[in-house]
């Protein structure tokens, strides 16, 4: 059974409390495409903004999300 | 996962100048995002060494366990972990790619 794309958007904003979330469903109903901005990716490289999004799904990327197309970036106002 | 997996993981990913672990072949892409970042490096003109992941279920996991990233495609250069299809897209996009990857290029 697959998150419906606003749980899998609270499970980010758990992890990272500022994050300002997008989630979709692009095909079917596990295969998600999500953008993240938050002030804590400033100053971390890409692969590791990508791992924070990651582990904030935990077991859920493991299993019931199929695929994910995952764009993260930081505020305008940090930058 | 068996050490001798993540050791065999290691030696590919040292011995290759440019490494992708992929679903399918660059000739026969089983997934939409192995097949991209395929394309992607093909445009580059820069050879790769491909690994199926599809063709032995302890590289597929294991190439997951060694970057600590949990899908696949993964692509390697010059030994380091450079990221999945949508960090390459980006970096294809931006132009970041084109300088990780010249270096290359001039050494034939």
């Amino acid at each position: 059974m697959s998150p419906k794309p606003q749980e899998v958007a609270d499970m980010i904003r758990r992890s990272i409390p500022d994050a300002d979330v997008q989630v979709n469903l692009y095909s079917g109903d596990d295969h998600f495409e999500m953008q993240v901005i938050s002030a804590s990716f400033v100053g971390v490289s890409r692969i590791k903004q990508h791992q924070m999004v990651y582990a904030a799904l935990g077991d859920q990327m493991k299993q019931a999300i199929h695929a994910l197309a995952l764009k993260t970036s930081i505020p305008k106002e940090s930058i | 996962m068996s050490d001798s997996v993540t050791q065999q993981i290691d030696q590919v990913v040292k011995n290759n100048d440019v490494v992708l672990f992929m679903k399918g072949t660059p000739d026969f892409p089983q997934c939409g995002f192995s097949q991209r970042v395929s394309a992607i490096l093909n445009a580059h003109e820069i050879p790769f060494a491909a690994v199926n992941v599809l063709l032995n279920n302890e590289v597929r996991e294991g190439i997951k366990a060694y970057s600590d990233w949990p899908t696949i495609p993964q692509l390697y250069v010059k030994a380091e972990f450079v990221g999945g299809c949508d960090i390459v897209t980006e970096m294809h996009e931006a132009g970041e790619l084109e300088e990780l990857l010249a270096p290359l290029k001039k050494e034939g």
